[in-house]
């Protein structure tokens, strides 16, 4: 197998383990508006990096953290339902990312790879990087599982039983951050909530635990990593939207498993 | 003493929602909130429970209360697949400690059932098992009979009531719905942003300021089904009497 192929399908599996359990929360969590909103920021956090010249993993997964806390901070204030905020924030950091790069003076980014992913341009050094991000994820997920359940069902309990839901939530957003900024390099700005969404709704049908739908989802996003690159490499599609579209797929396939067990 | 408010203020958005409110609550005694909608019961339940800070005023705690609560309404999401069991395990880890709660409120058999598919008396019980779990010494229930039915109704305030003996808890019960609560209860505090008035059952019905907001028309309810039922509606049948076919209703 060439290198590349290999990186992109190592690259692919990091990132799917990680997509599985937090697309989990985002599903439950119904925070997919906000997913996109955090993902649209990424591509700001891109042309800053540029402009500023700092290490662009740094800024990719900033620029989403701060937009977080600014969400949650307008939330509190409440002169404007969640949805509409998200709606404002969203396309205003998709808007001013795009101008930005735009008017970068020589064309050092590739626009279309930032939007829909360049998984077979992953290097050695993105490994790293991915699996390093990818183990600190599984680490936090792991440590805090049972608060995150626990906030997830029902904030107040959890408040009353002694988590703090202030904690917790905020390092959920900072996975959240940390795993848009992994996924933006797999299939890009504008699929990263397909990627974190549709595995999740997938192993719905397939789990009765929280933990076993985790588990499914990482498994359903790493088969559709590879389906894609398999697409990508035998009829030349691009890589990021043929991961999605199989990840589309395999979803359309658990609907009928559905169907044939009861 | 387990705990005392002292002249709580509280407001939102400018406009106050609760004045000058002190009161406190005893151990293995039940006290009951009542009020109109809007009255500020829930704010004040949860400036009980620690989750709002108030404006001003003091809440002092005993130094090992433990809280169990039951609230008002609950809403999980159908994608997040959890059983009952689960639901109380996020409360307390043992399963054996789960299942003798889920046995006490009477609902053992729905262990495996996902949550989301109870109907709205067993998510009350429910809700229920998962506030005595951790042996608390107050039960903080906010409108604990919502959605169910007048003689599972019923049935919950008696529950609510032996676990609460059996406990040697305090009890604090938010109600708007004063012919059930009241003749089980030790205190009574009536709640319009102020308190009101506030004192034995007896004694609150028949002060002016509660009959200005409740109506003379209310007296303390007193049940005379001499029978129960069980969760299905069926005739427990425990005297010597015979119950004709129009007795068994849900």
């Amino acid at each position: 197998m060439t290198d590349f192929l290999l990186y992109a399908f190592l690259a692919g599996i990091g990132v799917a383990s990680v997509a599985g359990p937090l697309g989990c929360f985002v599903v439950w969590r119904r925070m997919a508006y906000f997913g996109d909103t955090l993902a649209h920021s990424a591509l700001l956090g891109v042309s800053l990096g540029v402009i500023l010249d700092v290490n662009l993993n740094i800024t990719v997964a900033a620029i989403p953290l701060i937009m977080a806390m600014g969400l949650v901070f307008l939330e509190q204030r409440g002169f404007l339902s969640l949805d509409t905020l998200l709606g404002i924030l969203s396309h205003s950091a998709l808007a001013l990312g795009l101008i930005l790069i735009s008017l970068l003076p020589d064309v050092r980014v590739d626009l279309i790879s930032l939007l829909f992913g360049d998984l077979l341009a992953v290097t050695q050094s993105d490994l790293w990087v991915i699996y390093g991000v990818a183990c600190a994820v599984m680490l936090l997920l792991g440590l805090l599982w049972q608060q995150l359940i626990n906030i997830t069902v029902d904030p107040e309990l959890a408040a009353v039983e002694g988590t703090n839901v202030t904690l917790v939530s905020t390092a959920l957003m900072l996975i959240t951050a940390l795993v848009i900024a992994l996924a933006m390099k797999v299939v890009g700005v504008l699929l990263i909530t397909a990627l974190l969404i549709i595995p999740a709704a997938t192993a719905r049908r397939l789990s009765h635990t929280p933990e076993q739908m985790a588990v499914v989802a990482s498994v359903i996003a790493m088969i559709a990593v590879v389906m894609g690159l398999a697409m990508s490499w035998y009829i030349d599609t691009p890589a990021g939207p043929s991961v999605v579209i199989s990840a589309g797929v395999l979803f359309s396939l658990s609907l009928g498993y559905r169907r044939l067990a009861s | 003493m387990l705990l005392t408010l002292n002249g709580i203020h509280k407001s939102f958005a400018e406009k106050p929602v609760l004045e000058d409110v002190s009161l406190s609550l005893k151990q293995g005694e039940i006290t009951t909130l009542i009020g109109p909608n809007g009255a500020g019961k829930s704010t004040l339940a949860k400036i009980i429970l620690g989750l709002i800070k108030p404006d001003s005023g003091t809440r002092l705690s005993n130094a090992d209360l433990n809280i169990g609560y039951m609230p008002q309404k609950i809403s999980i999401d159908p994608t997040l697949p959890i059983s009952t069991c689960r639901f109380l395990q996020l409360a307390n880890t043992s399963h054996q400690a789960c299942h003798e709660a889920l046995e006490s409120v009477g609902i053992r058999h729905l262990t495996k059932t996902p949550i989301q598919r109870l109907s709205g008396g067993e998510l009350q019980r429910a809700l229920l098992a998962r506030a005595i779990l951790r042996n608390p010494n107050l039960l903080v229930l906010d409108e604990p009979v919502q959605g169910v039915d007048v003689n599972g109704q019923n049935a919950l305030y008696k529950m609510i009531n032996s676990l609460a003996k059996t406990l040697n808890c305090g009890v604090l019960m938010v109600s708007h719905d004063l012919h059930l609560v009241m003749s089980a209860t030790d205190q009574v505090i009536c709640l319009n942003r102020h308190i009101c008035c506030e004192g034995h059952p007896e004694k609150v019905t028949q002060d002016p300021a509660f009959i200005n907001i409740f109506g003379q028309t209310t007296a303390i309810y007193s049940h005379h089904h001499d029978h129960d039922h069980n969760l299905h509606g069926e005739v427990l049948d425990d005297h010597n009497h015979q119950h004709g076919e129009s007795c068994n209703h849900d």
